[in-house]
């Protein structure tokens, strides 16, 4: 089917961001089950399966346009969302290399690459940017190469570099996170940056991840999804800007619950890079507000039964508590008991 | 991916060099410095699958590997060296690499001898990889091992282990260096044997290894609920070929972490890879993960 990208939305200010009916039922739900708790949910990334955003290596959709004006906007008042240590411009140009191979690939109406030995000609269609340059040249960009490449790529991304049988967060772009920030991060192990989410190390999920990470294999990627709850349909949900959207939290009721508050489903995908031997850890958010999910009958009944059963450790990591209840409340009445299938299809083919 | 052998070079009586191009002229997969290739060698009564580290460029139009005659040898190498010819065209598994360099070493003190220089002529490659690189080889190969070397006063070739003070070698390097070590099992023993006594940490020390290989003996797992036998082939695992007879057993992650392919075992013992059952549970050999663990007896008896 054919991408067709809608005019700049904002994610900010008015918030005129929303979803076409298209764009709802590709959204990919989070919940195959009626409860939700962490595991080691990796799989290999190949195309196809429960949702269509898994037909492509990196999915674009109709929001492109607008997320990409807003990570100028983020990074304009803050430049340090992307940061990329020494040690990995090697793993900076794999990045290039493999977004735009991707990208042009999967979407060749919108991007296109031509090599001729290391000089290399980039057309970005939606973003009018036609560029030659020189592989492996910097000078030749007008950002460094994993800069320049995630300003044209919807999602954060970070980099890990493999050491000491261990993986050290040493480059990144976040500026569409969920309350957590690559300005404090960077430079830690995977233990050390994944310190703060409860329960999970206890039950040796990290370990296990891990392990499982460092014999990620060249041209295998994995992914999974992960998720929580954003007030209003913002991507700068920055610890740095905590002070501009705890407001908007504080703000939600009963009666904008439905229109204001957003489920937010990160696609993680994992790739290893070939020359640098680093991980690419790309994090693919998905908005969508409540009164959109509600469209997808089956997706209604299954938010009301997680939501309501969460564990209140993991509530409380997600931020949930203040609103919990709304949430809840606005679900039950599309819960009127029945058995849900496993797995996150809509399965319902319109709305 | 198949490749074919685009041109054969004779370095030493005994070692080879093989370069290997895409059959139909496609770009090959990336090969970074310290990456190996598997190639399956087509052998009298079975195949040979063999890893060899890439020692082109990481951007090369073709791989190219080096292969040594190994002594009595009847598998793959033999076959490379006595039976391979120009066109022939192999199997060839895409690029892994368990031998990266480590970005953050301030230096590296490279160590090998004889075959085990492969993984380093891609080291030096490296723009600006600040090096110090000792080769060992025998008398009769020095002068093709010095035209593969690149010159200057952070090379040293040696004709003789003796002449390698490998004590003093490591006790005079400066903080920050990382070693790393390639050849012989005997010569990688001896040089990290050395580095643990002149008080070098693990993490500074770093020894070629393929590794990875999910493969071992052939075995054969009963599934006692579904009635179906399968035999485990030496290059397959169990899951896989569950599912090549046509079962459905679960399964996520394909990598021995996720937990999903879990299956009771009633009778036999199982041999462990994953890093998803503790060691006690391990120990209890009363389940096995099928996507990477084996059998170290016969036969198995699976619940499912």
């Amino acid at each position: 089917m054919k991408l067709s990208l809608k005019p700049q939305e904002t994610y900010r200010d008015d918030y005129t961001f929303s979803n076409s009916d298209e764009a709802i039922l590709r959204f990919p739900f989070p919940f195959p089950e009626d409860g939700y708790m962490y595991s080691v949910n990796m799989e290999p990334h190949v195309r196809g399966g429960a949702t269509p955003v898994y037909d492509k290596v990196f999915d674009v959709d109709e929001h492109y346009i607008g997320d990409m004006a807003d990570r100028a906007i983020t990074l304009d008042q803050d430049p340090l969302r992307c940061q990329v240590l020494p040690h990995m411009e090697t793993a900076e140009w794999d990045t290039l290399e493999l977004l735009m191979e991707s990208l042009a690939n999967d979407y060749p109406e919108h991007f296109s690459l031509t090599k001729n030995g290391d000089k290399w000609h980039w057309i970005n269609r939606p973003l009018e940017i036609d560029q030659t340059f020189t592989f492996g040249r910097k000078e030749t960009l007008p950002y460094d190469p994993f800069e320049y490449i995630t300003r044209q790529m919807q999602g954060d991304f970070s980099l890990q570099d493999q050491r000491d049988n261990n993986l050290y967060m040493d480059g990144g772009m976040v500026t569409s996170q969920a309350d957590w920030s690559l300005n404090f991060d960077v430079g830690m192990s995977f233990h050390e940056w994944h310190g703060p989410v409860p329960l999970a190390h206890q039950a040796g999920v990290f370990d296990r991840a891990l392990q499982y990470l460092l014999r990620l294999q060249y041209g295998k990627p994995v992914r999974r999804l992960n998720w929580t709850m954003t007030a209003n349909p913002r991507l700068d949900t920055s610890p740095e800007n905590y002070p501009l959207w705890g407001p908007e939290k504080a703000a939600i009721t009963p009666e904008n619950v439905g229109h204001r508050m957003c489920l937010r489903v990160e696609l993680q995908t994992l790739h290893r890079l070939p020359r640098s031997n680093a991980i690419l850890f790309s994090i693919r958010g998905y908005l969508i507000r409540l009164e959109e999910l509600v469209k997808v009958k089956k997706w209604a009944v299954r938010m009301h039964r997680v939501i309501r059963d969460l564990h209140p450790q993991i509530a409380e990591y997600k931020g949930l508590p203040r609103y919990r209840q709304y949430v809840v409340d606005y679900f039950a009445p599309f819960d009127d008991g029945r058995t849900l299938n496993s797995g996150i299809a809509a399965e319902q083919d319109s709305i | 991916m198949k490749l074919k052998i685009e041109a054969i070079a004779t370095l030493t009586p005994g070692i080879r060099k093989f370069t290997l191009a895409p059959v139909d002229g496609s770009p090959l997969p990336h090969a970074g410095a310290g990456s190996h290739v598997v190639l399956e060698i087509p052998g009298p009564s079975r195949i040979w699958k063999n890893a060899y580290s890439i020692t082109s460029a990481a951007d090369a139009p073709a791989y190219e590997i080096m292969v040594r005659r190994v002594e009595k040898s009847r598998g793959g190498s033999a076959w490379l060296h006595d039976h391979a010819k120009l066109g022939d065209v192999l199997e060839v598994y895409p690029p892994q690499n368990l031998f990266a360099p480590q970005r953050l070493a301030k230096r590296h003190l490279l160590l090998s001898a004889g075959i085990g220089i492969t993984p380093f002529l891609s080291y030096v490659r490296l723009a600006g990889l600040a090096y110090e690189f000792h080769h060992c080889c025998k008398p009769e190969d020095e002068a093709a091992f010095r035209a593969l070397l690149p010159s200057g006063p952070q090379m040293t070739l040696h004709t003789s282990r003796h002449t390698l003070n490998l004590e003093a070698l490591l006790k005079s390097q400066p903080l920050g260096t990382h070693l790393s070590v390639c050849g012989p099992e005997s010569f990688m023993d001896m040089v990290l044997a050395t580095a643990a006594h002149a008080g070098w940490p693990a993490a500074k020390v770093h020894k070629e290894s393929f590794g990875g290989a999910t493969g071992g003996e052939p075995f054969v797992a009963h599934m006692k609920r579904s009635g179906v036998t399968v035999t485990v082939g030496r290059e397959e695992s169990l899951l896989d070929a569950m599912e090549a007879a046509g079962l459905a057993p679960p399964c996520l992650c394909r990598g021995g972490a996720c937990g999903e392919c879990k299956l009771t075992v009633l009778e036999g013992v199982p041999d462990h890879h994953d890093h998803y059952l503790s060691e006690i549970e391990h120990a209890a050999n009363d389940a096995v993960m099928t996507c990477v663990s084996r059998a170290k007896t016969p036969e198995l008896v699976l619940d499912f």
